[in-house]
């Protein structure tokens, strides 16, 4: 009970500190635009190479805004050092790791679905009919962006070379999500879509691996 | 300001090290500080103080040796901290930050208990402004009366009077007077000798991570606050 009235009540502060600076939201959203109008105008390519590449091309882009986003997760929390201030209101950390999981789910999903239909109009590739099959890839792919690229924040924000650490650490650890990520979408573009529940399986298993991981060894990670 | 704290608790620390890559932060320190006891931590910038404070509220785990709280076993819920840094998110206002901790810390009646503690610390009429628009005074007003909220039994202050006025001086000598009158267990760390300062039953000198000199074993509390000072 206190585990979901603390994460709650965190990921409210979460959401509040973020719409009110809107500082990670406005900064990804331009950055993921920028990186697809790039490959379109590099690329150009035809419905048929953008059904084939698309799709590889659009997660590429969600992981390096992922990385971007993720980034100053427990950084801001270092600048007041607030984390000292919730470790010690908070008898178990895992509340604060869900609430900050949950606002990055939350933020990717947002910039994602507002991207979709740039990227349907720029690489003429249909998403409307299979919009809610997409979403529900584009969740479970977040979701495993946000509870590794979550943990790997709490490391990387104490280490050295901070800036360079998060991508070095998650993008390697992201291949096995890329891949699935990749294929499920693929399918689910093609011109007869279909849903991949072997990929979206995967998915399941790989979200729930690294949040049984969090949930195990989070105490650590916060350590000074 | 002064609340009726749960039974007191005290701090025991054996054979302390802390370690950061190869520099000792603290170096076999053994230290025991007694339910009800205010503590005033003297030394020279990186003998030891911060550390061995973040070490008591378990917000930094000991390369060796063990701490031990007397009293109460589960009492990192108990602990009042007040650290260099505010400790408050500049993005939420005086009154949201208080109710945060207050929400997580499930005191009961939250909104009253912030509501009295605004305007204890003077900032009931800023209640309604962002943090990142308060001076570093008003801050410290803002860390101090987080640590304060679910009137905790042990606090454990750094250097408390950092960015405050000679009325804030006063206002948190006032505070901590009230509090150790009340049995809750003080240590802060401080910086020669001061009103804060003068309110100590105890003063312990730190040196390169280790106890140098204490007020128990016979040393003078206005010598060792002195010489840290210098």
């Amino acid at each position: 009970m206190a585990l979901l009235s603390n994460t709650t009540i965190l990921l409210g502060k979460e959401l509040r500190t973020e719409f009110r600076s809107r500082e990670l939201l406005t900064t990804t959203v331009v950055f993921i635009l920028v990186v697809v109008v790039l490959f379109s105008f590099t690329f150009d390519p035809t419905t048929t190479e953008s059904r084939r590449f698309g799709p590889g091309l659009l997660w590429l882009a969600f992981l390096f805004a992922g990385s971007l986003m993720l980034q100053p997760c427990f950084l801001r929390e270092q600048v007041n050092d607030t984390l000292s201030a919730l470790r010690l209101a908070v008898e178990d950390p895992f509340p604060i790791f869900l609430a900050k999981l949950a606002a990055n789910t939350i933020f990717l999903l947002l910039t994602e679905i507002l991207l979709l239909p740039v990227f349907s109009i720029l690489y003429n590739v249909p998403i409307l009919r299979v919009f809610p099959q997409l979403v529900l890839v584009l969740f479970l792919g977040s979701l495993g962006l946000g509870v590794t690229g979550t943990a790997l924040s709490a490391i990387s924000a104490q280490a050295r070379m901070r800036e360079l650490m998060l991508p070095l650490l998650l993008l390697p650890l992201l291949t096995p999500l890329l891949i699935a990520s990749t294929e499920a979408t693929a399918a689910l573009l093609d011109r007869n879509p279909v849903l991949r529940w072997d990929w979206l399986g995967f998915l399941i298993a790989f979200d729930v691996i690294f949040l049984t991981a969090l949930w195990l060894f989070g105490e650590y990670l916060l350590e000074e | 300001m002064a609340q009726p704290t749960a039974p007191s608790i005290g701090l025991r620390f054996e054979n302390i090290d802390k370690r950061f890559g190869g520099l000792y932060a603290l170096r076999r320190l053994t230290l025991e500080i007694a339910p009800g006891e205010c503590v005033a931590l003297a030394g020279r910038n990186g003998s030891g103080k911060t550390t061995l404070l973040r070490v008591a509220a378990r917000l930094v785990r000991p390369t060796h040796g063990t701490v031990t709280y007397t009293g109460d076993e589960k009492s990192r819920a108990r602990i009042g901290f007040v650290a260099h840094s505010t400790m408050a998110y500049d993005e939420l206002t005086a009154q949201e930050n208080l109710t945060l901790f207050a929400k997580l810390q499930g005191v009961e009646n939250a909104a009253e208990r912030v509501s009295r503690l605004l305007e204890e610390v003077g900032l009931s009429e800023r209640r309604n402004s962002l943090v990142r628009t308060f001076s570093r005074g008003m801050r410290q007003r803002v860390a101090i009366a987080r640590a304060l909220l679910h009137a905790p039994s042990i606090l454990l202050f750094d250097e408390p009077a950092t960015g405050l006025d000679p009325e804030g001086v006063s206002w948190l000598a006032g505070t901590l007077r009230n509090l150790r009158d009340a049995g809750c267990t003080v240590v802060m760390s401080v910086h020669g000798e001061s009103e804060v300062a003068a309110l100590a039953t105890r003063a312990v000198r730190l040196e390169a991570g280790r106890v140098a000199a204490d007020t128990r074993t016979g040393a003078k509390t206005s010598a060792i606050l002195r010489f840290a000072d210098e």
